[in-house]
């Protein structure tokens, strides 16, 4: 085998009261694709990091094309080869997509930038990806997963050696992955290595040619993947048996009174009119693509956005929606799936961030008691099985499952009727999914009511007691019943009478 | 799930002509449609008003705040604040009416004031990113120190008699059709260019810009944030002291009470040429126009002749809100 072209030993990164990782030993050879796998916390963001030079290293050694390095940020590691494409789009959305893929080695003629030249080397770099959008435009006017795609795209504009693209796919569609993975072939063909994190199994099986598998910042093993079993996968993994997945399955018994009503409701340029009626006791869950009007829905019932038609009714009585005030008032309570920008206070600790919402709840004049608030936060975090185990750890330094956890904990504790969750699982592993999906249900059973959001049709089904299938702002149909994934995909998909569809479904 | 872009002004009519500019424009715009409107009201109803000259004095009267909204602006597009700047104004004609008077060459004075202030600048964004407090602090702790290394060279007003500096006031440039600019129009307008120059064209600029839109993003792309953050603060430095030159040059004298309250001058004139306070979006030319704006407003009341000049604050105040709602407005709508 050819020497590895990065090498980390023994690599420790320390947070304050964290220890992100431990001892971990990390390979990456050239002209292969190399998947860094495990749950949420488990240190992949960290790792990644420690390389190119975003945490200080507390113990061990990273060697890169044979010499000991240690950079001192993402532009020494940028210049020495090693380039990244971050979970979150990390680029510049007020300036043109070509600034954002060229910037820092814009061509330059005396000195200035050559605006002419740019463009062109940007169109050549996107026509690479296949991805044909005018150069000049701003990038704040394209949706998420372009922007994505243009990240993509400045990080192949370096002559890279190494590639690292920390979960690349969360928010792209089946078309622009395989995209993405013929690139990632052709690159990995010229000799780069590639790190690749994702948390679907399947893109990381159809892609990676080695997996390292990370648990609790530490190493568990490097494995082959044309060897390596799935089973054994998710069990290195999560350190414990498969089959936490199957156990969700449930139907409920008997759903209560209908909760919340909503009649004709639609906004115009955002969701057509619908009808929609969610009971207590019931899981309904909403399917549909990207931009089907999945998060308009929600927004709509949670008076984030204004409607112009229809209205709403709550407990039999109808509510004028103003804003989200009014309704967490009548006890409607919005997870966004946008959790760092809509969600969880990130400079504050575990704690504050649940006794914020307690005492909004209480209101203003009653003071949260010391011991009650110190029951209901340990209550919540062991419920939620949030890590680690510390009230006093700083929610921006826990990883993306721990801070979805404390945003739904920050819910549960007010005690909503109905509880809307926006993609509660999107971009976290395997087993945070399990438990969040293991307490719908069971608040379900309690007698609350969930709206589920999710692009994971198999998800929705699983969990849901009846599916909304919305498509093009629409909603199409609504499925009772015993809903298989193939029915739901059939309506998304369209094409078709809906009502045959849907007799078929039923 | 974001939603589509939709495709900009669908409708016709207005949004059809609005869709072909790029939406980032439209503050500009607006900014410009606002001084063609105001010198428009003045032209109809005072005779002379539409001429050259009046349009001429507009630059000669705010030369120097031109020059520190340009500075500004720079500041703004990182999204910070530099509050300083109209004490450094004042400092610089305190420094250079005080050493000319003391025998200096008119040369030596002007390059010792250019290094004072970018030097405060520079002290201002080093305590700033090092540090990581908030501009608006650092920069109102430099206001304050400015302003009271004013009192301690002189607490009396004191006279310019410098022949070079007398001969760069009162001399004039003819331009075809009889109107005249002062040489301070013509720095100030180099100054503009420059600017757009270095926003538009350069690595630095860029840079001003991303790290506007995102800081943290800018740094992962492996820019040099640290360098602008800390250069846009000796660029307003270096553009104090060149508008306080300008300042000394228009009033032949240095002043402890130069120039109170300028830096919220150079503040709304960014703001209503179109600049965001959160950073990231703005333009020089927007500031420029919006400095004429504020002039023209000026120039109005001075010809209405009965007003006091305190409807000047008034109407700017006035503006300023109107302004950022019309933002606002925009920024939805597109």
């Amino acid at each position: 085998m050819t020497e590895p072209v990065v090498d980390m030993r023994g690599i420790s990164v320390e947070f304050p009261g964290v220890k992100a990782l431990q001892e971990v030993d990390f390979r990456l050879f050239p002209g292969e694709v190399h998947a860094l796998m495990g749950e949420n916390g488990a240190g992949k963001s960290t790792l990644i990091k420690a390389l190119t030079g975003v945490h200080p290293l507390a113990a061990g050694e990273i060697r890169y094309a044979g010499e000991s390095v240690s950079f001192g940020g993402p532009a020494q590691a940028q210049a020495a080869g090693i380039s990244t494409v971050y979970q979150e789009v990390n680029l510049c959305v007020n300036l043109t997509v070509a600034e954002n893929i060229l910037l820092g080695r814009e061509p330059r003629k005396f000195g200035r930038i050559d605006g002419k030249a740019m463009r062109a080397r940007a169109a050549e770099l996107l026509a690479r990806i296949g991805l044909h959008i005018d150069p000049g435009s701003v990038l704040e006017s394209h949706p998420i997963a372009v922007q994505q795609l243009v990240a993509i795209a400045r990080a192949v504009a370096v002559d890279a050696r190494v590639l690292v693209l920390d979960e690349p796919t969360s928010s792209l569609d089946a078309d622009e992955v395989a995209e993405l993975f013929r690139i990632i072939r052709v690159l990995r063909d010229e000799g780069v290595a590639v790190l690749f994190v994702s948390h679907f199994l399947e893109q990381v099986y159809e892609i990676s040619d080695r997996m390292t598998v990370l648990r609790n910042g530490r190493l568990v093993g490097e494995y082959a993947t044309a060897t390596f079993s799935r089973i054994d996968l998710v069990s290195a993994m999560l350190g414990r048996e498969m089959g936490v997945l199957e156990e969700i399955e449930r139907r409920s018994g008997t759903p209560g009174d209908p909760l919340l009503v909503a009649e004709g409701l639609g906004r115009k340029g955002s969701v057509a009119p619908f009808d929609l009626e969610i009971r207590s006791g019931e899981v309904v869950g909403l399917a549909g693509l990207l931009g089907s009007g999945r998060t308009e829905v929600a927004r709509l019932l949670f008076g984030a956005d204004k409607a112009d038609s229809g209205r709403v009714l709550v407990d039999g009585k109808p509510v004028h929606l103003r804003g989200p005030r009014s309704a967490i008032e009548v006890g409607v309570a919005f997870c966004s799936e946008d959790r760092k920008a809509e969600g969880v206070v990130a400079d504050l600790t575990v704690r504050d961030n649940l006794i914020l919402a307690m005492q909004a709840a209480r209101g203003w004049a009653r003071p949260v008691p010391r011991k009650l608030a110190d029951e209901l936060v340990a209550k919540y975090m062991e419920m939620l099985d949030i890590r680690p185990a510390n009230p006093e750890a700083i929610v921006g330094n826990l990883s993306g499952g721990n801070q979805q956890k404390v945003l739904l904990a920050r819910w549960l504790v007010t005690e909503p009727k109905l509880l809307i969750l926006d993609e509660p699982t999107r971009g976290i592993d395997v087993g945070a999914k399990a438990q969040i999906q293991k307490l719908v249900a069971d608040l379900a059973t309690e007698g609350m009511a969930v709206l589920f959001i999710s692009a994971e049709l198999e998800e929705v089904v699983r969990i849901a007691d009846r599916v909304v299938v919305m498509r093009d702002r629409q909603k199409v149909a609504e499925l009772d019943g015993e809903v298989g994934v193939d029915d739901v995909m059939a309506l998304i998909a369209g094409g078709g009478d809906v009502n045959e569809i849907e007799a078929v479904a039923s | 799930m974001t939603p589509p872009a939709k495709p900009a002004g669908t409708s016709g009519g207005f949004g059809q002509v609005v869709s072909k500019v790029p939406s980032r424009f439209l503050p500009v715009i607006a900014t410009f449609v606002v001084f063609v409107a105001t010198f428009g009201v003045g032209s109809a109803r005072y005779e002379g008003f539409a001429s050259g000259q009046v349009m001429a004095n507009l630059f000669i009267d705010n030369a120097f705040l031109i020059v520190l909204a340009v500075g500004m602006t720079f500041v703004i597009l990182t999204g910070g604040i530099d509050l300083s700047v109209g004490s450094v104004v004042a400092l610089s004609t305190m420094i250079a009416a005080a050493a000319l008077q003391a025998g200096w060459p008119a040369w030596l004075v002007v390059i010792v004031v250019l290094a004072a202030g970018s030097g405060l600048g520079l002290a201002m964004g080093w305590v700033i990113h090092r540090f990581g407090v908030q501009p608006f602090i650092v920069t109102l702790a430099g206001m304050f120190l400015a302003r009271g290394l004013c009192f301690v060279i002189s607490v009396e007003s004191v006279s310019i008699k410098n022949p070079t500096f007398r001969d760069l006031a009162t001399g004039s440039i003819e331009l075809p059709g009889g109107v005249t600019i002062t040489y301070g129009v013509v720095i100030a307008l180099v100054v503009v260019i420059a600017a757009m120059y270095v926003l538009h064209l350069t690595r630095f600029g860029r840079t001003v810009y991303a790290v506007g839109g995102s800081e943290s993003s800018a740094r992962l792309m492996g820019l040099s944030t640290t360098r602008v953050k800390i250069g846009v603060y000796v660029i307003s430095g270096f553009c104090s002291a060149l508008g306080g030159l300008l300042f000394s040059l228009y009033m032949l004298s240095g002043y402890s009470l130069h120039a109170v309250g300028m830096e919220l001058d150079a503040i709304a004139a960014v703001v209503v040429g179109g600049s965001l306070l959160s950073g990231g979006v703005g333009f020089v030319i927007g500031s420029v126009v919006g400095v004429l704006v504020l002039g023209t407003i000026q120039t109005l009341i001075s010809f209405e002749g009965t007003l006091s000049s305190w409807w000047t604050k008034i109407v700017i105040g006035a503006l300023l809100l109107a302004f950022i709602a019309l933002q606002r407005i925009i920024v939805r709508k597109t």
